[in-house]
């Protein structure tokens, strides 16, 4: 009896909460309008087929539950008319719904001719993404050539790549209206490229080239979510995705450096970085071993790339500039003295030369803990904290323990890595969750230990 | 997977054939009594370690043909270099060949009831078997030799994972002979042994079959 | 009757003396059937043990401090695979089967019951390797159930080296242990099968269980070459999936692999999985709705009919899975043909479980209770396969909660709904008690309730586009506050959910020493496995004389018969009219 009523009232409930339900689609930003539509006609012929069974498995309950001893099931092996007739409704119930995705997915799998391409770069656990350049023809590439001066395994020999634009960021611009055919190249592992509000999602498969295609119908900044599990760090393998004019687009990639440019870089020259060093040498010591007392931490020793990105994050407010990191902010105005690109390849260049010695250690833990704690860290900083360029992830091993511990806990309190440019940070911010001041000194007591 | 279909659609076109068969027109309600003929008395007359070996080469038959399936879908990708197949396999053919024709022979005398025929029949079958896996070590040796190895190609990796697996199912078949040997050495009477000696014929058949299928896809590939 | 002694294998069964030979090597099947229930529940509750992980971080993110991201990864992957290879499968085909076959079809024993006792060590073995994993340096894999390389076992992910090489060692033993119990229940099924007990005079459990076994034999292989040929990637250096890659930022000696060709592998394996678990389900379902509701079943031929169809289609839909993998997208217009061509056999086994009900005599008994809410949660599960079974809908859903909510309707809910309710219903036959009936309610209504706060959410947020596998949603634009408050009334329910489970064991283990002494044939059944001379049965099952069959298993509430059914190896001549000729 009990189940009978509580069948009615889950059917019930259920519809409403379809109806009520906060959650649904996001609004569209593609023309896959379509999708939504086939999606719409199957809750309506599955949703009918819910009710309708659901409803006369509740009365049959109510009807003919046991009442009394004397009660006698009826005798009826088959009903062929009856089962016949239930199989022809079924085939034209999944015909209903069968016949229009197919029509839809006739589209999807036909991109049009005058599609613009785009590669996207999947990585573990960054996007980057490559434009075609004024050719109109993406170079060739392959993932054997990658390395920390070639990251997008660019083939150097291949005229056509020389004018491609390289979106090393995890941020793309597209234009409205224009339809788009994205070309999904992975560097390691399988990801998926998904933008909820476009509708279509494809795997990246390393070792051949999936696509995908749309028109973006309306302009904003869509999140990219990378679907396929990819390793500890899938949940913050994000990006994002500008659909705006098409001058604006235009403005945008002007700004992006082809690979030509790129690869054109002079390094730094350490000589006239000295001179520029000697700023920072007033609180990082002048063989940047760092002070504790002035809350500078040590730089000897760190890698070229991540003294760079610091740096320009101090200089453009995207680190520094949260008004509770009390030290970040007063980096900030020093960073700002350093004018241009060349000036910070000096500067990191310089710090290159300084000899490296292990800083002292200040923080006590349970190495033993720690070891086990490290365990997800080391994918990114390495088994023995010496940082992979790959995955952005800097060197901590030798370097100041204690400034490791305040910047974990920014991390974890949003002091650091909340800016929306900061991809890499808000990439730590998950990563930390689980770290309690405890554990952090667990943590670094045994990065200590390398 | 197109192999591995092909092969399933006959196992499933089989059974369903012998559902049908079994099962049409029947209306299980109607009637009575312990109908059925060719089970009556629990079983068909056929014994459960044939049915039982029968089903094995079905599953034996899968897992071939999805080494099979997966093979050609591998072949398709550019760095796939088709590997000089060791001339020894020929030879290790013959033996697998001559191995069937004596297991044969042992059963045709199991069937007679000759015990001594049976007896050196199933030695020298087995002897030949023991050859061929022999010569199956030696062409992996030839392909070392020859700076094949298992990771520097496909193909290559094909070639020792295929034969490694037919190897085990030979050791596994070896294993039920080298049973049947010891009984026969005990002096059982031939009639008990009758069974293994006819399953394990039908089963060294069945292996050969696989390893004729298995060299041509090597060799035409 | 000298075939009758030719077939009759009670001589030949080996009575053991020893406690030991009888409960710890034991060739009796339904010993080994027990072996392996209590085996796949111990299993089983350290999968529940690791939902419970994955909930509670999901739940409140960050608060329990001892689940970081790799160990995420590692619950959700061992739990999945967990649930459905050493839970599952192991309970319906090693437990429900061993049982049921050899009683169901009028057999003595296992056709081969060494063999099987074989089965359930190597069984019991596989599960010592995957649980091994957790204590292996940097523990479990971390993969996913599905084991995609290249992350699999590529430095990225967690258990990249060791806890991989344990879970695929783990699979190949049990694909073992498995192929040598299913070569027992088929051929006990073909061969040792009682006199009169004709194919279409079988119960629907044996169908179920048959089907689901052939199944299993020939798609397991495909579980074994891709563990196989992953295995060489990792241990060996060979690049059969293995691609040229950077991972991490280190250049890896493959190159030209295909992960694709796994994944097709792996789903040919992987789909005709989903029906091992769901076809035993149907089977002991529709016995236990024909049995409670007094009736016989709706339709039988065109349920056995189902089962068949179900099974050989169930071997051409793999790629449904693989949809937005990269694969040729022109394959997309056959796997969704296919998969809704599925629907039709399906929905019909539907209809006539509901048709069964109509016009009975329904005892709302614990086991018809856990079988109408399969029912419901099999719809559920039914229709939200429809819509990813059919391609273009499938995009914008794959890989996000709505798929989660599916299959743990469709094979995780349902699946298990049937297997409680199996539970109360032969709990007495090898017990001679019953389960406690307050205790069986209780738990019936909060898995059931439960469970659907568990998963209508979670095909909602599914919908918003909340993707599956994120250790924490972080700050996500698109997703309002509420979805925190949705992950975390799902966390409530799950745990109450767990509990419930806890509430049936404590019922499982009390009733074992005080439930209720139970009648020789408690639910009235026609089926012969309540028919056995001694009760609970002994080794070797029927004391002298095996029974004959003289009519199908579904003779309930035939009109002129005395009672409201007539057990299957009763003669004619004792009730008074037959329905039929005679």
């Amino acid at each position: 009896m009990a189940i009978a009523i509580i069948l009615i009232l889950l059917v019930v409930g259920s519809v409403i909460f379809h109806f009520m339900s906060p959650w649904y689609f996001t609004e569209i930003a593609s023309n896959w309008g379509a999708i939504d539509t086939t999606v719409n006609i199957t809750f309506i012929v599955c949703g009918a087929v819910f009710v309708a069974a659901n409803l006369f498995m509740a009365y049959c309950i109510l009807k003919y539950r046991n009442k009394g001893k004397d009660q006698r099931a009826a005798y009826e092996p088959e009903n062929k008319k009856l089962e016949g007739w239930l199989t022809a409704i079924t085939t034209v119930g999944v015909v209903a719904m069968l016949a229009p995705g197919l029509i839809v997915w006739g589209k999807f799998v036909s991109p049009p001719d005058n599609a613009a391409v785009v590669e996207v770069v999947g990585q573990q656990w960054q996007w980057s993404f490559r434009f075609p350049g004024e050719d109109g023809q993406l170079g060739t590439s392959d993932n054997r050539k990658i390395s920390i001066d070639n990251p997008f395994g660019m083939n150097e020999e291949d005229p056509y790549g020389q004018d491609d634009i390289l979106i090393p960021g995890n941020e793309v611009h597209i234009p409205i209206g224009l339809p788009i055919k994205f070309l999904l190249r992975s560097k390691d592992v399988l990801h998926n490229f998904t933008v909820p509000q476009f509708r279509v999602k494809m795997d990246l498969v390393p070792g051949m080239v999936p696509w995908q295609w749309l028109t973006p119908t309306r302009t904003g900044t869509f999140e990219i979510l990378c679907e396929e599990l990819c390793g500890i760090g899938h949940h913050t393998m994000r990006g994002k995705v500008v659909v705006e004019e098409e001058e604006k687009f235009q403005a945008w990639l002007a700004q992006q450096p082809t690979y030509a440019q790129l690869s054109a870089q002079t390094a730094g020259n350490a000589v006239a970085g000295e001179a520029l060093y000697q700023v920072c040498a007033a609180c990082h010591g002048g063989q940047g071993e760092g002070n504790q007392m002035l809350n500078s931490p040590k730089l000897s020793g760190q890698e070229n790339w991540y003294l760079k990105r610091q740096l320009t994050y101090f200089k453009d407010g995207i680190r520094g500039s949260n008004p509770e990191d009390v030290f970040g902010q007063q980096m900030a105005p020093m960073a700002a003295t350093l004018v241009d690109e060349a000036a910070l390849n000096d500067i990191a260049a310089y710090i290159q030369t300084l000899p490296d010695e292990p800083a002292v250690q200040t923080i006590n833990g349970d190495a033993d803990k720690g070891r086990k704690l490290y365990t997800t860290c080391g994918k990114c900083h390495g088994r023995q904290g010496e940082g992979r360029w790959a995955v952005n992830a800097p060197r901590i091993a030798g370097m100041s323990d204690w400034y490791l511990a305040t910047q974990l806990r920014n991390f974890k309190h949003g002091l650091r890595g909340k800016h929306p440019q900061d991809a890499t940070g808000r990439q730590m911010e998950s990563m930390v969750l689980s770290l309690n001041d405890k554990k952090i000194n667990d943590l670094i007591a045994y990065i200590n230990t390398f | 997977m197109t192999a591995t279909l092909i092969v399933l659609a006959l196992i499933m076109g089989g059974l369903v054939f012998w559902l049908i068969r079994q099962t049409i027109n029947v209306q299980p309600w109607a009637e009575e009594g312990p109908v059925g003929q060719d089970h009556a008395g629990g079983a068909y007359s056929v014994p459960a370690a044939k049915i039982g070996l029968i089903v094995f080469l079905g599953v034996a038959t899968s897992l071939f043909s999805l080494f099979a399936s997966a093979y050609f879908q591998r072949m398709e990708f550019g760095d796939w270099r088709p590997v000089a197949e060791p001339g020894v396999l020929w030879f290790n053919t013959a033996l697998l060949v001559l191995g069937s024709v004596f297991f044969q022979r042992a059963r045709n005398a199991a069937v007679r009831s000759q015990a001594n025929g049976v007896k050196i029949n199933l030695l020298i079958a087995g002897m030949l078997t023991f050859a061929f896996i022999g010569g199956q070590l030696w062409a992996w040796k030839g392909l070392q030799e020859a700076g094949h190895f298992l990771s520097g190609n496909p193909a290559n990796s094909f070639f020792y994972v295929l034969t490694a697996i037919h190897a085990l199912h030979i050791l596994g078949g070896l294993w039920v002979w080298s049973q049947t040997i010891f009984k026969l050495q005990n002096k059982v009477e031939v009639y008990k042994v009758r069974t293994s000696v006819e399953l394990c014929t039908i089963y060294w058949h069945f292996l050969l079959l696989v390893w004729v299928g298995l060299f041509a896809l090597l060799l035409s590939t | 009757m000298a075939h009758v002694a030719l077939a009759d294998k009670g001589q030949e069964l080996a009575h053991p003396k020893t406690w030991i030979g009888m409960y710890v090597w034991s060739q009796d099947h339904k010993i080994i059937g027990i072996q392996y229930i209590i085996t796949a529940t111990a299993v089983g509750v350290v999968a529940l043990i690791l939902s419970g992980i994955m909930r509670l971080q999901l739940g409140f993110p960050g608060v329990f401090d001892f689940i970081q991201p790799d160990e995420y990864y590692q619950a959700v992957t061992m739990h999945g695979m967990i649930m459905i290879v050493f839970m599952l499968t192991a309970f319906f085909l090693g437990g429900f089967g061993n049982i049921l076959v050899p009683l169901m079809c009028g057999a003595r024993d296992m056709a081969f019951p060494y063999m099987n006792m074989l089965s359930y060590w190597v069984y019991l073995l596989s599960v010592i390797v995957v649980c091994a994993s957790f204590f292996v340096p940097e523990g479990p894999t971390g993969a996913g159930w599905t084991l995609y390389p290249p992350q699999a076992i590529t430095e990225g992910s967690a258990g990249a080296d060791w806890g991989i090489l344990c879970m695929t060692v783990s699979l190949a033993l049990f694909v073992v242990a498995f192929t040598m119990g299913g070569l027992n229940y088929v051929t006990t099924a073909f061969q040792a099968r009682t006199r009169g007990m004709t194919l279409m005079r079988m119960p629907l459990s044996v169908w179920g269980i048959i089907m689901a076994t052939i199944l299993g034999l020939l798609a397991f292989p495909a579980l074994l070459v891709s563990v196989i040929m992953m295995t060489l990637d990792k241990a060996l250096g060979t690049s059969f999936f293995m691609p040229a890659i950077s991972s991490l930022g280190e250049n890896l000696a493959h190159e030209g692999g295909s992960p694709i060709l796994f994944q097709h592998l792996f789903w040919f394996f992987g789909h005709p999985e989903v029906y091992i678990v769901a076809l035993p389900a149907f089977g002991i379902v529709s016995d236990l709705i024909s049995t409670h509701a007094r009736k016989n079943i709706f339709g039988y031929r065109m349920m056995v009919w189902a089962i068949v169809a179900i099974g050989g289609l169930s071997f051409i839909v793999w790629a449904h899975h693989m949809y937005v993998s990269g694969m040729n997208p022109y394959f997309g217009f056959f796997f969704a043909t296919t998969t809704l061509i599925i629907a039709v056999p399906t929905a019909i086994k539907v209809y006539n479980w509901v048709l069964t009900l109509w016009q009975g005599n329904i005892h709302l008994t614990v086991p018809m209770l856990f079988s109408i809410g399969f029912i419901f949660t099999f719809i559920h599960g039914g229709i939200t396969g429809l819509f990813l079974g059919n391609v273009v809908v499938d995009v914008p859903l794959s890989d996000t909660y709505f798929v989660v909510g599916h299959f743990h309707m469709v094979m995780g809910v349902s699946p298990f709904l049937v297997v409680f309710g199996g539970i109360y219903h032969w709990f007495p036959l090898l017990t001679g008690r019953m389960l406690n009936d307050t205790m069986g309610k209780i738990h019936f209504w909060m898995t059931f309730l439960g469970t659907y706060a568990i998963y209508l959410p979670m095909h909602y947020i599914g919908i918003l586009g909340v993707p599956r596998r994120y250790y924490a949603n972080g700050t996500t634009e698109f997703l309002p506050d509420s979805v925190q408050t949705a992950n975390l009334s799902i966390t409530l329910a799950a745990l109450v959910v767990a509990a419930a489970q806890f509430l049936f064991l404590i019922n499982i283990i009390w009733s074992m020493f005080k439930g209720r002494k139970s009648s020789r044939n408690p639910w009235r059944a026609t089926t012969i496995e309540w028919q056995t001379p001694d009760y609970p049965p002994k080794h070797g099952n029927w004391g002298k004389e095996l029974p004959v069959i003289h009519r199908w298993a579904y003779s309930y509430s035939v009109p002129g018969a005395k009672e409201d059914f007539i057990p299957q190896n009763e003669p004619p001549s004792e009730h008074t009219r037959g329905e039929g000729k005679v």
